[in-house]
């Protein structure tokens, strides 16, 4: 079965999502993620989304429920690389993300991880 | 208004959400259109193919570049012969969902193109058109 790949960085993980998904993938993928957040006690999940060109309600929904489920589980996740094309189409749509954290890159989205993870 | 090209794409399982995403974001781009505007179409049809899929069982894209004067704009239209939406007010409010979704397709949908027509009856299924000029 197709999967998108989870690479494991110390205490956190990292998604790039470099397909144009199909509805069933991204359910994979966040079955696949909440599997790992337990069996490796990750404090945090980075998913970069920089690849991708279109956010729709199905894959957005898809984010929160990543975001939401991993904080039950005691891991932050930070979504970063929204093209601003997408961005603005999301928020036409209709989807704010509450409570999904953002951040431009890579790099600012692992500090802003490694700063939630150890400040408490 | 004249039709410069047309066609068509059956949506019956999921990876032809994908495929309609897809020709959509082709189409568009040969009608030179900018690449917010593209974008915004492109998650309109995914949001509208989706539906055709899930809840009108599998239906149809038919897509048109079409010309009026000097625009140029991306006419694409999902069918399906499922069983209609028999609450159409409800249908086009935000949040309001049959299924687990979001409830936000349709009306996010409409904020996302120029031109959007919704046509449908219980038991006579479910025909949206959008347009998007460049
Ligand atoms: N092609 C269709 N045939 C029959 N019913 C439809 C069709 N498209 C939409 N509907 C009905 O209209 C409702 C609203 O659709 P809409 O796309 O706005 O939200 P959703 O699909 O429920 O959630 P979301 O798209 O946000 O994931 C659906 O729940 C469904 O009941
Ligand atoms: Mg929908």
């Amino acid at each position: 079965m197709e999967r998108i790949p989870i690479l494991q960085m110390g205490d956190f993980l990292l998604v790039t999502i470099q397909v144009d998904m199909h509805d069933q993938l991204a359910l994979t993928l966040q079955d696949d993620l909440s599997e790992r957040i337990s069996r490796t006690s990750a404090r945090g999940v980075l998913i970069d989304i920089s690849a991708l060109d279109m956010v729709d309600s199905f894959i957005g929904r898809m984010i929160g429920m990543i975001s939401g489920l991993s904080r039950i589980m005691d891991a932050e996740t930070v979504l970063v690389g929204m093209q601003p094309a997408v961005a603005i189409t999301l928020v036409e749509l209709g989807m704010t993300l509450p409570g999904v954290s953002t951040a431009l890159n890579v790099e600012r989205g692992m500090k802003l991880l490694r700063e939630r993870a150890y400040s408490q | 208004m004249t039709v410069r090209s047309s066609g068509n794409q059956p949506i019956r399982v999921e990876q032809d959400v994908v495929l309609a995403r897809q020709t959509a974001r082709k189409l568009a781009q040969e009608c030179g259109m900018r690449l917010i505007d593209l974008t915004k179409l492109v998650t309109a049809v995914s949001e509208l193919a989706r539906n055709t899929m899930v809840y009108g069982g599998g239906g149809d894209m038919d897509w048109a570049i079409v010309e009026d004067g000097l625009r140029v704009g991306l006419r694409l239209t999902f069918r399906d012969e499922g069983p209609g939406i028999p609450d159409l007010k409800l249908a086009m409010t935000d949040g309001w969902t049959s299924g687990g979704g979001l409830g936000l397709g349709l009306t996010g949908a409409k904020r996302l193109v120029d031109d959007f027509e919704l046509d449908t009856a219980p038991g006579a299924g479910t025909r949206v058109t959008i347009c998007k000029w460049t």
